[in-house]
């Protein structure tokens, strides 16, 4: 008998092949000519825009979309990809409708936004099929700069470098460039290998050497890279992931969401990753939603996501959490992990309800649960690092650390949200700064 | 429910709404179906002569224009008249009048600038027993290569002589379809008139070409890589025709001469705009052919309900009643003083208007760090810019100053009593006039 959504334990092809085509199949497919053309003549071209101020990276939504109307995508994506050199994955993952949606006027005044998002998805596909870099590096100031992870602000920090003519190495610890991209977020929302596509589309510019396996800490000083190189940018995100603090946290069926999402990416067929009947995830982020849908859609019968504040605090977006309950993800909110039961392995987790401000209500209840995901948040690693502020690395607006070699940027770096979108600006600013420090100092 | 019954000329139809001669009134099949769909009178697809009749190309006929959603807002056709045999259409006309007692069926005819060929073709028309002849004065393509359609409407003298012919050789009503491509349509409409014609009906076609094929540089619709100028029609060339159709109800020479209203009509609120500027009935094409014969239905439960609302009880009682208040420039009241006014509970804040008013000309809309938009009364010459780009309809709005108050922009007491520029002070020729 093939397991299927009923069968106990934590078990692989619950699902017919199909069904695995289905679910992880993209989550908004890109539109089509009239699509496009239909929803960016809905863009009113606003005067001074608020979409504009919305965008971390400043995209000029207005004139990219007008390009699209006219029927100019490349010139809609040269447009996008001069503020944002990762607005692809952009187009796919950032939360327009808390963003450059959000304040749309339309959405203002009915609800019902020009769907930039996928206006920007449709204008830099066309352009990256077409194979077309549309940016060339100026000439070599024969400047040598260490980018540390390959992630979103990594990458847009050394593409805009290389564009200054400046020579740049990437390190990174995983096999693969891309970060977060490549590892970290839902298969439904970058099909297709987007994500490793799109580095390599962004690594035409030239000037780009990536050296995978490379962990700060473990294969290369801080002080090492200084000494080599005439700047160091850190984009190294966060590393550490919150553990819940609860006894047997280590019993079989506990994981980090974050490794079942990249197990996810990196699985060549999608059915071959194993996935309980009964699974909690505990967490109210982006990362908890991405584990507690693709769960799901891996064909467990019953998830659970139990967050310990009220629905409004939850850091996932409106739309993921309705995406998450369309899906048939149970959201529980105001409820705290206590005890982790079971005999070897996870059979029961025990929560108990607790108000906004955590205080505990004496209320318990319990979840079956033969697989549980903790998304309760990522830490920064490493030592010897720049100084901190809190737990993150304290920067100027321009990115530059306490040490007056070293940039940091992305969600290693303190301020701005955790977002793509935000690492990208970051790392993209970052490099404008590198950039005018060291001509500056060689004039 | 008020009456929709028309008479034009004589010509009695179920509602004043006609098809205008075109593709859609080309044969028995579609006339039959437009008046089963409710269609008050059709005006049958242009005659020849007899013999062999024209060919059409074999290629594109129509281009268009778009605004959002591939909406269609204008078209042109480079189609001739009809390229059925004479005979074929003199039949299925005789057959469908007889079915269509109570509807009007009009024969549209081009024919050589000679008496005979008139005589000859409104003989063999008259027999269809259809209700009156239009002539088609108007067709800008192709048929005015040969000396015909327009190339005759642009010749007041010519459409006179036909119009005379007309009448002498028929007791047919006579309607002169005008061409738009003239520099003064009254011209050709006091000729018909002089001429002996019933009524005239415009607008025709205006010469057009709608796009340029950027890759074949050619002219759209291209055949094998050519273009030729055809005739733009719909929601795009209504307001030149409203003009048309104004100046020749508002001309002296002209006044009270029906007007069959053409150009664009699209509802019932375009039918209705049209005839308040002195047509007696409509014609429709382009919507038509866009959308099908079904939309007469929203054309004749609009009209009816707006007179109702209106309390006009027979489509006569709208026919000029608007042309009183078409007037020259020079009569409009300058001592009329307004000012743009935003509704800040219907503002999106996008900014238009301000855009807008600051790169035209009166910078007279502010913008605060906040995104409030506010009109500065001081700058504002109430030019209705802002009204015409704001997205929100009824957001901004042109408010009378009363009389007494003092415009903030000139520094001048609002005066209550009408004045022109006749009468102004800083027209040269008002010192002169006195």
């Amino acid at each position: 008998m093939t397991d299927n959504a009923f069968t106990p334990g934590i078990r692989s092809g619950r699902l017919s092949a199909d069904d695995y085509t289905e679910n992880f199949s993209d989550l908004h497919p890109r539109l089509d000519d009239h699509e496009a053309l239909v929803a960016a003549d809905r863009c009113y071209f606003c005067h001074d825009a608020p979409c504009i101020t919305a965008c971390p990276t400043d995209i000029d939504i207005p004139l990219f979309i007008r390009q699209i109307a006219t029927g100019t995508p490349e010139a809609a994506a040269r447009t996008i990809l001069t503020q944002n050199i990762m607005g692809g994955m952009c187009a796919r993952v950032c939360p327009t409708e808390t963003l450059c949606e959000e304040v749309c006027v339309r959405e203002v005044a009915e609800g019902k936004p020009v769907l930039i998002g996928q206006l920007q998805r449709y204008a830099t596909d066309i352009l990256m099929e077409e194979g077309v870099h549309p940016f060339t590096r100026a000439p070599a100031t024969g400047k040598s700069i260490a980018v540390v992870g390959a992630g979103p602000a990594g990458l847009s920090c050394a593409h805009r470098l290389a564009m200054h003519g400046h020579d740049v190495t990437m390190y990174d610890p995983r096999a693969k460039a891309g970060g977060l991209n490549e590892y970290g977020i839902a298969t439904y929302k970058t099909v297709d290998d987007f994500a490793a596509r799109e580095v390599d589309w962004l690594l035409q510019i030239g000037g780009i050497t990536v050296e995978t396996g490379k962990a700060l800490g473990a294969d290369l000083t801080l002080d090492a890279l200084r000494e080599r190189h005439d700047a160091v940018f850190l984009g190294i995100g966060l590393g550490g992931v919150n553990a819940l603090g609860l006894e047997d946290e280590d019993k079989d069926g506990l994981r980090d969401a974050v490794d079942f999402i990249a197990d996810l990416r990196q699985a060549s067929d999608v059915a071959n990753i194993p996935v309980g009947r009964d699974v909690v995830v505990i967490g109210g982020g982006m990362t908890a939603v991405d584990a507690a849908v693709q769960a799901k859609l891996l064909g467990a019968l019953n998830v659970s996501l139990v967050y310990r504040r009220g629905r409004e605090r939850m850091n996932a977006s409106v739309l993921e959490q309705d995406l998450a309950a369309s899906k048939g993800v149970r959201i529980i909110t105001n409820a705290s992990p206590r005890a982790v039961i079971g005999n070897g392995a996870v059979r029961e987790i025990e929560f108990e309800y607790t108000s906004d401000d955590l205080s505990p209500t004496g209320q318990t209840f319990r979840l079956a649960a033969d697989q549980v995901f903790k998304a309760i948040g990522q830490t920064l690693q490493g030592t010897d690092l720049p100084t901190l502020e809190g737990r993150k690395i304290a920067v100027n607006d321009a990115g530059r650390t306490s040490l007056t070699d070293v940039w940091a940027g992305g969600d290693c770096a303190a301020g701005g949200d955790d977002l793509t979108v935000t690492a990208v600006a970051e790392g993209r600013d970052a490099a404008e700064d590198i950039h005018a420090s060291l001509t500056a100092a060689a004039g | 429910m008020a009456d929709l019954t028309s008479t034009f000329i004589g010509i009695k139809s179920p509602n004043p709404f006609w098809l205008a001669s075109a593709p859609p009134t080309d044969k028995e099949y579609n006339v039959r179906r437009a008046f089963d769909a409710g269609w008050g009178g059709v005006v049958w697809k242009t005659l020849g002569e007899a013999g062999p009749p024209v060919v059409n190309v074999n290629g594109p006929r129509y281009g268009a224009i778009y605004g959002a959603d591939r909406r269609l807002l204008g078209l042109n056709n480079i189609e001739l008249i009809t390229d059925r045999p004479l005979e074929v259409n003199l039949e299925e006309m005789k057959r469908v009048k007889r079915d269509y007692p109570d509807h009007a069926l009009i024969a549209s005819l081009m024919v050589p600038m000679n008496e005979d060929a008139w005589k000859e073709i409104l003989r063999r028309v008259e027999d269809t027993g259809c209700d009156g002849v239009e002539l088609n004065f108007g067709c800008p393509h192709g048929m005015s290569e040969r000396g015909m359609g327009s190339a005759m409407g642009q010749v007041p003298e010519y459409v006179g002589q036909v119009a005379h012919w007309c009448k002498k050789h028929s007791d047919l009503p006579v309607i002169v379809k005008l061409t738009p491509n003239i520099t003064d349509i009254r011209k050709p409409a006091q000729a018909a008139k002089e001429g002996g014609a019933d009524a005239v009906s415009l607008i025709n076609t205006i010469n057009s070409i709608t796009s340029v094929d950027l890759d074949l540089f050619s002219p759209e619709p291209t055949i094998d890589g050519l273009g030729a100028h055809g005739g733009y029609c719909g929601p795009a060339v209504k307001p030149i025709a409203l003009n048309m159709v104004a100046e020749i109800a508002r001309d002296p020479a002209t006044a009270g001469l029906p007007i069959s209203g053409i150009g664009g009509i699209t509802t019932w609120r375009d039918a209705a705009e049209f005839m308040t500027l002195g047509a007696g009935n409509v014609q429709v094409c382009t919507a038509a052919m866009t959308y099908g014969f079904k939309i007469v239905e929203e054309m004749i439960s609009g009209l009816s309900q707006w007179m109702d609302e209106k309390g006009m009880q027979d489509t006569a009682e709208i026919v000029g009643r608007a042309v009183p208040n078409v007037v020259n420039w020079q009569d409009l009241n300058l001592n009329y003083i307004a000012k743009a006014v935003i509704d800040q509970d219907a503002c999106i804040n996008c900014g238009r208007c301000y855009a807008a008013c600051e790169d035209t000309s009166h910078q007279a809309i502010s913008m605060s760090e906040n995104r409030i938009f506010e009109v500065i009364d001081e700058e504002c010459v109430a030019c209705n810019l802002c009204v015409n780009v704001c997205p929100v309809e009824g957001c901004i709005s042109m408010q009378q100053m009363a009389p007494g108050t003092t415009d903030p922009r000139t520094g001048k007491v609002v005066e209550k009593d009408y004045a022109n520029w006749t009468t102004h002070p800083n027209n040269p020729g008002h010192c002169a006039a006195e």
